[in-house]
């Protein structure tokens, strides 16, 4: 099993007003993200826990490819992966992104 | 904190657990208590190569149906087949006791256990067995304290093993055509007794067998419902109002409806023998009809009842 | 220990206990400081099935009527639930947790249950015996289980000497007395040096739990450490958002 952290810097804060959002479950092919707004606005951050090892190279690609396309200032996410593929992987952080940012 | 429904008619089988509670209750009523934020998860799976759930895969709270008062706890089916863990177990019999504790004219009007378990966590197994009997324990505690338990099933994993026992010790079942309820696996009752005794890999002799159809008919389940969850929740505010007491009529009754049941179909291999002998129409194609045919057949008699 | 010898020892001054249909036990003793005790059993490794339990839960129900609290005595050598199509197509989940809820009322009623394990007992049968009553004895032989290892090693594909390894370290999921004790699921073991009937008496004599003390007592033996706290956590955070 493997446990890393992914840092990135945001260009602008994630919109909206909720604290905490969580999608997805932790099943083959699939994964659950929980994501916080506890990081200073244009810090982003995920934390990932994965039973499937060797892919880091690719996670943190992902990931940074995430953080630059949706600008999730001051969300930290935490991932626990079944295995899932990179698109859903990018679906599931989008996915908790738009959770944020509706209108409580 | 919940994820939004696609449609109103989402389909609980499709569903989340979160998104179950979500459309069963009244919007924005959900209180979840110790939520994934709080990160209680299972101690046990990393020695197993294993990933976790930040809720342990069961969701835990309270909440308001038809503007009653209620607790709820909702297990995710896809995440270790919904299996009881120590943290998974310990949250259901932590709500079950808060039932019991504040039982009252303040309390809840019920406690909704929407289940969806493959039974046991085998890696956990011996906490997720103790677990089982500290929920049943639990469930007693609460129904003798006026407050009915009533158990939704409709999910992937049903309601297998210990949660099959946990099912039926309910004030109220209700089921949706996915649903099996059962003990033994198929596949484990194939390992053991052989493919001629069940052949698991024959999905529709499993559904005869376990399903919700043969549950309904026979009595094992209370209410048969589309797979819809605004049926679960209509069928759930309907029942509430109609469990039975835990008390000694009750029991004596069941004792007698499931030593009926032995003398009249004990005989019986195979759903369509019960219908044979019950005397039911359309013996053979129960399992074909849809459900609004399916819902107008008479069920078996004395299979309507409350005892339980 | 055959099924004489606990019932010897259990009983010294006498028994009336009979063996019935589908591996069952029924019948009556007297242990000091109480006019009568219930026994009813599942005996001789035989699974637990609808007929077995609906039997035994018809005679621990006519315990409750006969409404004078006499303890109640389980005796446990059974298998696993009976794995057989009929008794799923019957629904067996019905008839197990049955049993299990007549007993829980006859503890409710104010008849203490002590289920006393002796032989095997596994799966959807311990929880429905053993696990059932106010108290779990388990006497020398006793072997509980979920699921023996070689069944848990195929089910999650996971090698058998693995989990013989992670079972020294942890009494969270292997078979046998010593892990159960350890989380609290059995509450006293008896050695063969002792009489059981003493054992007995005094275990009758101890008012039983105001509510389940399981969780407690695995927190104290180090065998379970989270679940009380976790259920303490959930019904703090019930009362907190009353």
């Amino acid at each position: 099993m493997e446990q890393f952290q992914v840092h990135g810097a945001a260009k602008s804060r994630a919109g909206g007003h909720r604290r905490q959002a969580i999608t997805g479950v932790n099943a083959s092919g699939n994964l659950e993200v929980l994501v916080e707004r506890t990081l200073q606005d244009h810090e982003c951050q995920v934390d990932v826990a994965t039973a499937v090892t060797g892919f880091r190279d690719i996670w943190e690609a992902v990931i940074q490819e995430f953080f630059a396309r949706s600008s999730p200032g001051g969300l930290r996410f935490s991932i626990n992966d079944g295995g899932a593929r990179p698109d859903t992987v990018t679906l599931r952080l989008m996915q908790s992104v738009q959770l944020m940012e509706d209108k409580a | 904190m919940s994820n939004r429904l696609q449609t109103y008619e989402a389909s609980w089988y499709e569903a989340s657990a979160r998104d179950r509670v979500a459309g069963l209750l009244d919007a924005d009523s959900f209180v979840e208590f110790l939520g994934p934020e709080q990160r209680a998860m299972s101690p046990h799976l990393a020695q197993f190569d294993l990933t976790g759930a930040f809720d342990d895969g069961i969701v835990v709270g309270r909440g308001r149906l038809d503007s009653q008062e209620v607790f709820v706890a909702a297990q995710e089916g896809r995440f270790l087949g919904g299996a009881f863990g120590e943290v998974h177990g310990a949250k259901l019999v932590g709500l079950l006791r808060a039932a019991r504790d504040s039982a009252g004219p303040a309390g809840p009007r019920a406690v909704l256990l929407l289940l969806d378990t493959g039974g046991v966590r085998l890696q956990e197994a011996n906490a997720g067995e103790l677990a089982i009997s500290e929920i049943i324990h639990a469930i007693v505690e609460v129904r003798s304290a006026g407050i009915p338990v009533l158990a939704l099933v409709g999910g992937r994993a049903g309601a297998f093993g210990g949660g099959g026992i946990i099912t039926a010790c309910c004030s109220r079942i209700v089921a949706s055509e996915h649903a099996r309820v059962s003990v033994s696996g198929p596949e484990v009752i194939e390992t053991n007794k052989g493919v001629e005794e069940f052949d698991s890999k024959d999905r529709a002799l499993v559904w005869r067998v376990c399903g919700a159809r043969t549950r309904y008919l026979t009595g094992g389940v209370d209410r048969y419902v589309k797979g819809s969850i605004p049926d679960f929740r209509k069928t759930a505010i309907a029942l509430i109002a109609h469990a039975p007491p835990f008390e000694l009529a009750t029991l004596k009754a069941e004792q007698r409806r499931l030593s009926e049941r032995l003398q009249r179909f004990g005989d019986c291999r195979d759903a369509p023998e019960i219908w044979r002998k019950a005397g039911l129409p359309e013996s053979e194609h129960i399992a074909e009809i849809t459900d609004d045919a399916f819902l107008a057949i008479q069920r078996i008699k004395g299979a309507d009842h409350d005892a339980r | 220990m055959t099924l004489d010898d606990v019932l010897t020892s259990l009983f010294p001054s006498g028994h009336q206990v009979e063996r019935g249909p589908s591996g069952t036990l029924h019948g009556t003793a007297k242990v000091g400081g109480h006019s009568k005790v219930t026994v009813v059993g599942i005996v001789g490794g035989t699974p637990l099935g609808v007929d077995a339990a609906i039997l035994l839960a018809g005679h621990v129900l006519a315990a409750v009527e006969a409404g004078d609290r006499a303890p109640i005595v389980f005796v446990v050598d059974t298998s696993s639930q009976n794995m057989a199509r009929r008794d799923e197509l019957l629904g067996l989940n019905e008839y197990l947790a049955h049993l299990y809820k007549s007993l829980a009322l006859a503890a409710a009623q104010g008849h203490p249950t002590v289920s006393v394990l002796f032989g095997h007992a596994a799966a959807g049968a311990f929880i429905a015996t053993a696990l059932a009553s106010q108290s779990l004895v388990a006497l020398p032989g006793a072997a509980p289980s979920v699921m023996d290892l070689p069944s848990i090693s195929r089910v999650t594909k996971l090698p058998l000497e693995q989990l013989e390894r992670l079972a020294k370290s942890t009494p969270i999921f292997a078979p046998g007395v010593k892990p159960l004790f350890a989380i609290g699921a059995v509450t006293q073991t008896w050695e063969g040096d002792q009489p059981f009937a003493a054992r007995l008496k005094d275990l009758l004599r101890q008012a039983p739990a105001a509510s389940d003390p399981r969780d407690r007592i695995g927190l104290e033996r180090k065998g379970r450490l989270l679940a009380q706290k976790i259920a303490e956590r959930v019904a703090a955070e019930a009362v907190a958002h009353a």
